[in-house]
């Protein structure tokens, strides 16, 4: 099935068996719930954001392989950087996965690492937003903090 | 005498469609029937040499359809033999029905200090309507319980009618595939002094329907989980009922005065039919039903419990502990609907693997989350069959969840 291995390579399947980041973060960390009612998949982000950096995260929740392995991939590309970096990464991914348009603001050049992976989810249209499910509540997250 | 199942196949276009060169294998039947030629042909014949707008107009072609039309009404009366054709409304779904029972009935009955009841095996168009009325309003929704085994616990059933105005329930879970003692319902509500609302939308398409037997006061389903089109829906109800009943939608064909200051309703059904209604696709239901009733509805019943048996052997042999699925297992209490967890893979990856195998069934919550949350998923897989249905498709299914297990 060469279409399936596009879609389930293995560094996604590493990530859904073995996740990185998962689990919570005590406040004053802030927890952030995102759920896609279509498929009932439910995501809570964990942010410990100070000056400007994204100290720790965590995810929890339930859902399919793509949409835990992305949100697992996503907290490993986040830690530690910069909230603007971190901003641009998830523009980056979104313009990956062809549901925002690349406006000529994010550098393309912006490393993507395990998350290019994810490539084989666009030719699976449905499957689009399992894979941005993570990265919306992690936005809406940054969202909260910074007001 | 057995269904002949090829035969029947064959009056299924969609059946012989293939995809990547290969044949389907169609298990959504719970969420939308395939149709069959002569469903479709008698609307393509109508729209060609018999369409007409109907009631309003007096030239011949319109009373031609509007017979066409009121005979699809009196077909889909004796199917579930109702009292008489004015008791069948034509709604957009069944989902509309039920939202014309809540709205109409329902807004004119229910008021702070009232209940009703409902399942916790409801699908979401027999909840939210409820709840959004009940917000309104503030009447109390109680719930009936589940046993272990996916049935309803009616052993505080009394209790939960005591003072009910109603109970709403489904005669078949789309996700359990449990039957519903609806008889026993009807029976327990109108003792309670409650009117007895029944979501028929998964059994009236399997089995034999009867409302004067069931004792229902409403039954509510879709035609085109019935190898009818979409865009039509039924709410039967009792006569006096609807009579009483304030109107739901308001425009033209449901009035028969207007004036400035008022407007008075028009007669049984009409009243509820409120602007241009599906005329085609309610064509095409008749002519479901002429196929049902061909087919026999007693002979498509046994048919899916032979298919339940067989699918429900097949899936146990090959698999085990790793399959769980969810609902009863004697196959006399439950439809040709599996909900099932494989290992402890989501069910989306499941449904997106057999995808590869032209293997079609549906993952998600199957619009019942309070149920969902019983089952402690948040999702499962779902096959379901119909009388087209063959041990082909189940072997399909089976085999192709080997390779899930391959992949995860
Ligand atoms: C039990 C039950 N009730 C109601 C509905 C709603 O039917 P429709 O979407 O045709 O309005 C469905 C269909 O999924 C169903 O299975």
């Amino acid at each position: 099935m060469s279409n399936l291995e596009d879609l389930y390579r293995e560094v996604i399947l590493d990530h859904y068996r073995s996740p990185r980041n998962k689990g919570e973060l005590p406040p004053p960390a802030t927890c952030t719930e995102g759920a896609n009612p279509l498929c009932g998949d439910e995501i809570k982000i964990f942010l410990d954001v100070a000056d400007g950096v994204v100290r720790d995260v965590r995810f929890s929740g339930h859902g399919c392989s793509i949409s835990q392995a992305s949100a697992s991939m996503m907290t490993t590309i986040v830690k530690g950087k910069p909230l603007a970096d971190v901003r641009a990464v998830a523009k980056r991914f979104k313009q990956l996965m062809t549901i925002e348009e690349n406006d000529g603001t994010t550098p393309t050049d912006i490393r993507l690492g395990d998350i290019e992976a994810l490539q084989g989810v666009v030719k699976y249209p449905v499957r689009i937003k399992c894979a941005v499910l993570g990265w919306n509540t992690l936005l809406e997250g940054l969202d909260s903090t910074s007001t | 005498m057995t269904l002949d199942v090829a035969a029947l196949r064959d009056e299924f276009p969609m059946l012989s469609r293939r995809v990547g060169g290969k044949p389907i294998h169609y298990l959504d039947s719970a969420n939308s029937s395939h149709k069959p030629n002569c469903v479709i042909d008698a609307m393509s014949t109508f729209m060609r040499e018999a369409y007409s707008p109907i009631g309003r107009s007096s030239y011949a072609l319109a009373s031609e359809a509007s017979d066409a039309y009121e005979g699809a009404r009196s077909k889909v009366a004796a199917f579930i033999n109702a009292y008489s054709p004015c008791e069948v409304v034509f709604t957009k779904n069944a989902t509309e029905s039920l939202n014309l029972a809540a709205q109409s009935w329902g807004r004119a009955n229910l008021d702070k200090g009232d209940a009703i009841v409902l399942t916790h095996m409801e699908h979401h168009a027999n909840i939210v309507p409820w709840q959004m009325l009940a917000k309104e309003k503030g009447f109390e929704i109680r719930w009936v319980p589940l046993t272990p085994d996916f049935q309803l616990d009616l052993s505080s059933l009394d209790q939960l009618l005591r003072g009910a105005k109603a109970i709403s329930f489904t005669s078949m879970s789309n996700v359990l595939g449990t039957i519903n003692p609806t008889r026993e319902l009807c029976e327990a509500a109108h003792a309670a002094g409650a009117i007895a609302i029944v979501d028929g939308c998964q059994s009236v398409p399997h089995m034999t329907t009867d409302v004067r037997a069931m004792g229902a006061d409403m039954l509510a389903f879709s035609s085109h989980k019935m190898c009818g089109p979409t865009g039509v829906g039924v709410l039967w109800a009792r006569e006096a009922l609807l009579a009483a009943m304030p109107p739901f939608l308001g425009g033209g064909g449901m009035i028969s005065e207007v004036r400035l200051d008022d407007f008075t309703c028009a007669e049984l059904p009409n009243k509820f039919e409120a602007g241009t209604p599906p005329i085609v696709e309610v064509i095409g239901l008749g002519a479901a039903v002429d196929f049902l009733n061909r087919v026999g509805m007693t002979e498509i019943r046994r048919h899916e419990i032979e298919m339940t048996n067989y699918a429900y052997r097949a899936l146990t042999t090959r698999y085990g502990d790793a399959i769980t699925i969810h609902g009863p297992t004697n196959p006399e209490l439950r439809g040709a609907t599996f909900s099932f967890a494989f290992r402890d893979v989501h069910p989306h990856d499941v449904s997106q693997v057999l995808d590869q195998h032209n293997v079609y069934i549906r993952a998600g919550h199957h619009c019942a989350k309070p149920l969902m949350r019983l089952i402690g998923a948040n999702a499962t897989a779902r096959a379901s069959m119909y009388l087209y249905s063959n041990e082909s498709d189940v072997d399909a299914l089976v085999d192709a969840l080997d390779d899930v297990s391959t992949i995860f």
